[in-house]
């Protein structure tokens, strides 16, 4: 006993003068080399379903069987137990347009790889700078979320995101779909900065620009269509060249915008391509919900932790954006700003679920739904069959601070370490001061 | 071809109505003798006294005689004016005629660490201070403008440079286009203020409430130069030889009058105050200040609403304010407030008119209408012996009008000055004109100018809250105190505090509110607010602005007020930003919606003031990077040496009392030394925390509370040996490099080792679920429930000195308490109620029925709207405006922003 105590001490010891910045101690999970059986828990199937006190069986990186446990009978002779009665389980919770792993410390240029100039740029592409090094997706694994959508910003055509999961060696490794969807921001009459202080140039001149940069946009998407079913053209283009998976359905449109009319602009502009975008923002969106349906456009709302646009505007319009979106039968994806904050995503989904959706319909928002608008649904966002093992165990209700509490997390099938630098802080300190951690 | 034009024009000139006396003559005088007769005529020699078939004699610019049966005398010119109306001409007390626009150039906010005066020369530090400004020595006559402004009906107006906070003094002049040294009636007749620097070229100040503290600066400025004999100073000398004539200070909207008059009475000066039309929406508070006001008639156009997307940008206060503003000077009236009218700020004079015709028809006597353009403004501006009336001696300053000058289809057929004839090029056409127009003339506006709503802005209620006797029912009670979380519990509010907490109280008269289910807390406290303040909240121009007070800049119309108790918050400590180390005082304010800014105040609560460290301080991510301290070497530097400076200076007040110049900003540190007043330090990393405890230590004062404090947990032993608070982020990390380990732990950490924690806000959005944050410390370190609640009710209290009032549920305190649907650590729970002093301000259900009826006021504006824009009224197009939030960092430049505001408004 004494002598564990020992170890122990030497453990921490250990974990405590480990430099923060190299965070060496954090390497990814090795491979699942072990069938493994979860039992007992409530399984969140993010599907909108539930199973009270289920089993969970994964293989190999796969889910190999999932059902209720009160009905079967188990040999768990072959593999690892997790006896997780009265605990929850997860699918991965995936966050959708994000620049992690694209920044670092918002201000210090140095680390900063997400905006590149100029305002056409679709042969961007953000896998290559995705920084598996970077500490801050160990920050969110640690509260569930352990998938992302790198996005690179800026401009009217921003460049192709890509699908990461957070526990990876290196950017290839971490990829599970690159170039999954190109990014664009509509152009639109800017607003005032509010205040006492108004526009400098006329509302006229203002929506004269916005419609120029409009026909820009036509312009370079009837280009990229034509360059691509044309021939091999003598001159390459790298930007037309970057545009063609859009028009043979492989990669995805993703549309920043907000306001009523410009989300309709902006839908009927791509269906002019018979391409459905993805509306990424829509803040006016549940107000043309009937047009979203028709049109089977999904909507990325942006974090439901905002200030309502207007001040006339019910103050509590962003926290129930998403559910009336949601409840209209509209395809909902639920996503929060910036790239260090993505840890509260859950909580967006429970500040959905407490404004007026259903909690399992919430948690969709956050994993299946998600999956499907970035394309990866076939492999992951939900527990089902034959789907990646890519999920967490939690002591409590996730979508809540109050009781998320995850005690292990699986990639793949990858039994991840949920140690990051911020709890190696703690500890270090928290030793200092001969307190608990 | 031009030339010729010019030469005609200055022959033109040389026909003089009166000799003047020291200019030479190019060829033979023409002095004409200037003697009129106008006869027959309906002469309004005053509000009071119209005189009919009268005859009105002058005698080059004079005033001889009005009245009837005058006998003329030989030689005068007679001029018949049966049927016709005589005035006097109107006067204008506030007017930018003949001087230069400031023609300040914009950075585009940037900062030029310009610190002192550019102005070579003895005069003050600060070139926003220029008392030397004299208009008499800089007027020109602008021929244009006074052809404009005569045509309107105008004689004589109160010039003043508009440029800076003390602006000089100004002239009256008449509207003549005589040389300048005929026209000036008095050369230094009103000094001047304002809350804008103008074209200064310095950086300080950038804010409002700096602009404030440099005035009450000037004014104690003024009071020892007058007493010492070290130096001379052309600025301050100026400034106390201009306190004998009347005061005006340019301070627009009701609210900055409230604030100018604050300034004026602290130094015994009533400003006549020229504001901007808004004193409607408050009028008993603009009442009680006892100043005279000139109002604007510039009637904000109507918003184009038939696209309703675009309609959606409009406010409910643009609209109601569109509908309202032409009731202000009918108002004004009823009140019994003294005002005159200026013709400042219309897009063209010719619109005077029919503005003033607008307010008759909203409320305003045509009897107080002549007053305020007339008598009152001659009054104001020192006057009154020359102008403003008909009387014998006065100037011959009149007009001559074809009807009652306030009748719609009345025109100002002369305008006499000085005696001076000149012709508006208005024929008489009455009688046509009558004729073609009397069907329109029956058509008067539809007078439904809605009601007022307090504040001013969306969620707006007509009459104010009552407080009530309320007991709440059978909830889970956080009492805060030593009984912990009550199940089934009753809380019993009476006369603003809370009466008892137990179970089973009896409910006597109360109101009951059923609250089976419920959570009971405590209101929250926000200890790092930015909220409800204008003009800016950082005064970063130099490494100290402790003169600077949050205090003078509190905006009571703010939505996130309301926003916030929706979220439960009831007290708010409303905090400078972290541009310097030594920022400005703080302002605790509780969450009144509908009151006003002073009402706001948390009445007894001890002053703080905010200090920082870090990359905000040395400026690492904006500013030139000339101001100092750009190190954190220097950081600790700019504190000793204001510490060092505070004591030599309260050392020298204790010898030589009243003769030390008072210094706003050393007082502020005095107080610190003083334990009057407390400390909350912005603050990140332990090197700077660690310095800023030793240099306290080594320079005798106390930190009170750090906020922010993300590496708290580096140095929570030495916070906690010296008694210091803790108020930090839940969660906020990799922003910046000084949060590179900033960790959720952190409160956590701090709160073990026994130092006193909160989380505070520093956003506006985010204080409006500070419990969910306070829920974070259950995530990160499962500090319990009950603790964890406190970081944002009894500890925040603790720290601002003020948990014997509020912070916790005690039969005594404050009755400032939040009904929460869930446990309220959870993202599940809701504010449902929200009382402060036992009024509830958030009301959910009340939320829902107000933005119902808000559609139906906005629906019925926007119909009146479309009516008027179908009358062929002028509108303007909506433009959709971003709310201004204000953070820790948000820099701004106040004198900018109310520049360019005047600039747009100039181009609509």
């Amino acid at each position: 006993m004494l002598m564990n105590k020992y170890i122990l001490t030497v453990f921490l010891t250990a974990a405590a003068t480990v430099s923060a910045f190299a965070q060496a101690n954090i390497s990814p999970a090795p491979a699942q080399s072990k069938l493994t059986y979860v039992l007992g828990a409530k399984l969140h199937l993010g599907n909108g379903k539930v199973i009270e006190n289920g089993y969970l069986i994964f293989d190999k990186g796969k889910i190999t069987g999932i059902g209720d446990a009160t009905v079967v009978r188990l040999d768990m002779s072959k593999g690892n137990l997790i006896q997780a009665n009265g605990k929850h389980v997860y699918p991965g919770f995936i966050a959708p347009v994000t620049n992690l792993g694209l920044a670092e410390f918002e201000s210090i240029k140095a680390t900063l790889d997400f905006a590149e100039i100029g305002n056409i740029n679709p042969h961007i592409r953000s896998i290559i700078a995705y920084n598996t090094d970077s500490k801050v997706p160990a920050t969110l694994r640690s509260n569930g979320i352990l998938m992302a959508q790198v996005t690179p910003q800026g401009g009217m055509v921003a460049g192709s995101s890509a699908v990461v999961q957070l526990d990876a060696w290196n950017w290839e490794d971490a990829a599970i779909k690159k170039d999954d969807a190109m990014h664009i921001t509509w152009p639109i009459v800017p607003k005032g900065r509010g205040g006492f202080r108004s526009p400098t140039v006329t509302p006229e001149l203002l929506k004269e620009r916005a419609q120029n940069a409009i026909n820009e946009l036509d312009q370079l998407f009837t280009e990229s269509k034509a360059y691509a079913e044309g021939p091999k053209p003598a001159t390459t283009n790298a930007r037309l060249a970057a545009m063609r998976n859009l028009f043979n359905g492989s990669q995805r449109l993703f549309i920043n915008v907000d306001q009523e009319k410009d989300i309709i602009a902006a839908v009927n502009f791509a269906k002019k391509y018979q391409i459905t975008p993805v509306i990424v923002g829509g803040d006016d969106a549940y107000l043309i919900t009937d047009f979203l349906k028709k049109n089977n456009v999904a909507v990325v709302v942006k974090q439901p932790h905002a200030l309502p646009n207007s001040i006339d505007d019910d103050v509590n319009m962003p926290y129930k954006n998403a559910a009336v979106l949601a409840n209209a039968g509209v395809d909902v994806v639920v996503s929060i700003d910036g790239y260090w904050q993505q840890r509260n995503l859950p909580f967006m989904a429970g500040t959905v679920s407490a404004w007026g959706l259903d909690p399992e319909k919430a948690l969709q928002t956050i994993t299946l739904n998600t999956a499907k608008v970035l394309g990866i649904d076939k492999t992951t966002g939900s527990l089902e069959m034959g789907k990646d093992a890519t999920f967490f165990i939690s002591s409590g209700d996730a979508l809540d601070m109050k009781s998320n509490h995850v005690e292990q997390a699986f990639i793949q099938g990858r039994d991840i370490n949920l140690d990051n630098l911020h709890k190696q802080l703690d500890k270090k300190f928290s030793e200092k001061y001969q307190l608990k951690p | 071809m031009k030339k010729i034009l010019l030469s005609l024009a200055l022959v033109f000139s040389g026909t003089l109505v009166f000799a003047q006396q020291t200019y030479p003559v190019n060829g033979s005088y023409d002095i004409r003798p200037g003697n009129y007769a106008f006869t027959n005529a309906n002469i309004v020699v005053n509000a009071n006294q119209t005189i009919s078939n009268g005859t009105l004699l002058i005698k080059g610019q004079t005033i001889q005689s009005v009245g009837t049966g005058t006998a003329i005398p030989k030689g005068y010119v007679v001029i018949d004016l049966k049927g016709k109306y005589i005035y006097p001409s109107l006067v204008d007390a506030f007017s930018a005629y003949g001087v230069p626009e400031n023609s300040r150039t914009f950075s585009g906010g940037s900062r030029q660490s310009i610190f002192t005066s550019t102005k070579k020369g003895a005069y003050g530090w600060n070139e926003a201070i220029r008392p030397e400004t004299q208009v008499n020595t800089i007027f020109t006559i602008d021929t244009k403008k006074a052809d404009e402004l005569r045509k309107a009906g105008f004689g004589s107006v109160n010039v003043i440079s508009r440029d800076g906070i003390s602006r000089g003094t100004s002239a009256v002049v008449t509207l003549s286009d005589e040389r300048e040294n005929t026209t000036m009636l008095k050369p230094e007749a009103s000094a001047n203020y304002s809350f804008n620097k103008g074209s200064s070229q310095n950086d300080y100040p950038t804010s409002l409430m700096g602009a404030i503290a440099l005035l009450r600066q000037t004014y104690y400025d003024a009071q020892w130069y007058g007493k010492q004999k070290e130096e001379y100073n052309i600025s301050l000398e100026a400034f106390n030889k201009q306190q004998n004539i009347p005061q005006i200070f340019e301070a627009d909207g009701w609210q900055n009058i409230l604030r100018a008059d604050k300034i004026g009475k602290e130094f015994g000066k009533q400003y006549i105050i020229k504001s901007n039309g808004d004193e409607y929406q408050r009028i008993d508070a603009v009442k009680g200040t006892g100043a005279s006001l000139i109002i604007p008639i510039n009637f904000v156009k109507a918003y184009d609403v038939e696209d309703p997307s675009e309609a959606r940008n409009v406010t409910l206060t643009q609209m109601k304010g569109w509908e309202m503003a032409p009731t202000n000077p009918g108002v004004l009236e009823k009140a019994g407030i003294k005002f005159s009218l200026t013709s400042y700020g219309l897009d063209k004079a010719a619109d005077f008119w029919t503005n003033i015709r607008t307010a008759i028809d909203n409320g305003l006597t045509q009897k107080q209408a002549l007053l305020s353009v007339t008598e009152i403004p001659a009054a104001m501006i020192g006057v009154s012996d020359k102008v403003g009336t008909l009387e014998k001696g006065k100037l011959a300053n009149f007009i001559i009008t074809s009807d009652s000058l306030f009748k719609k289809n009345n025109i100002v057929l002369e305008n006499w000055v000085q005696g001076k004839r000149f012709l508006t090029g208005k024929k008489d056409e009455k009688d046509t004109v009558a004729k073609t127009l009397a069907k329109k003339e029956v058509e008067k506006p539809v007078l439904n100018a809605g009601t007022l709503i307090y504040p001013f802005t969306a969620f707006g209620l007509p009459s104010p809250l009552k407080q009530e006797t309320v007991l709440l029912k059978n909830a889970t009670v956080w009492t805060n105190e030593k009984e912990g979380i009550l199940q089934n519990a009753d809380v019993l509010l009476e006369n603003g505090k809370i009466k008892a907490v137990g179970k089973n109280l009896s409910a006597g008269n109360a109101k009951v509110i059923d609250a089976t289910g419920k959570h009971i807390t405590a209101g929250l406290i926000d200890e790092h607010s930015h909220i409800a303040g204008t003009g800016g909240i950082n005064e970063g121009a130099q490494s100290s602005s402790a003169e600077v007070r949050i205090a003078d800049i509190i905006n009571s119309e703010d939505v996130n007020i309301y926003r916030q108790l929706a979220g439960g918050v009831t007290t708010s400590h409303i905090l400078h930003g972290s541009a310097n180390p030594v920022g400005g005082q703080a302002q605790l304010i509780k969450l009144r919606w509908g009151k006003l800014p002073e009402e706001l105040k948390f009445a007894g609560a001890d002053g703080f003031i905010k200090f920082a460290l870090g990359e905000n301080v040395k400026q690492s991510n904006f500013g030139t990077g000339a101001r100092f301290p750009v190190t954190r070497m220097g950081v600790e530097q700019s504190f000793v040496d204001e510490f060092t400076r505070a004591k030599e200076y309260k050392t020298a007040l204790a010898v030589k009392g009243n003769h030390v110049r008072k210094d706003l900003e050393l007082d502020a540190i005095v107080e610190i030394l003083d334990n009057k007043r407390f400390i909350t330090c912005h603050s990140y990393v332990q090197s700077e925390i660690n310095m800023l405890m030793n240099v306290a230590d080594s320079l005798g004062f106390k930190i009170n509370t750090f906020t922010h404090i993300l590496e708290g947990y580096k140095l929570a032993d030495k916070m906690k040996a010296r008694g210091i608070n803790a108020s930090t982020f839940s969660d906020w990390w990799a922003y910046k490099m000084e949060v590179a380990e900033a960790i959720p732990y952190n409160g956590k950490i701090m709160h073990n080792v026994g130092i006193t924690t909160a989380f505070n806000s520093d956003d506006a959005e985010m204080a409006r679920r500070l419990n969910q944050e306070a829920g974070k410390a259950v995530l990160y370190g499962g500090v319990p429930e009950e603790d964890a609640l406190k970081f944002v009710t009894l500890n925040p209290a603790k720290m601002l000195h003020i948990d014997n009032k509020v912070g916790s549920i005690k039969a005594g305190k404050d009755a400032d308490v939040v009904i929460w649907s869930a446990n309220p650590l959870s993202i599940y729970a809701k504010a449902e109620r929200t009382f402060v002093d036992g009024i509830a301000y958030w009301d959910i259900e009340r939320d829902e029925q107000l933005r119902k009826d808000q559609q139906l006021e906005r629906a019925r504006i926007i119909k009146k709207m479309q009516e008027s824009k179908g009358k062929g009224g002028k509108t303007q197009r909506p433009v959709a405006e971003s709310p201004r939030m204000y953070h820790c960092e948000t820099l701004e430049d106040y004198a900018m922003e109310l520049n360019e505001l005047e600039r747009t408004h100039a181009h609509e």
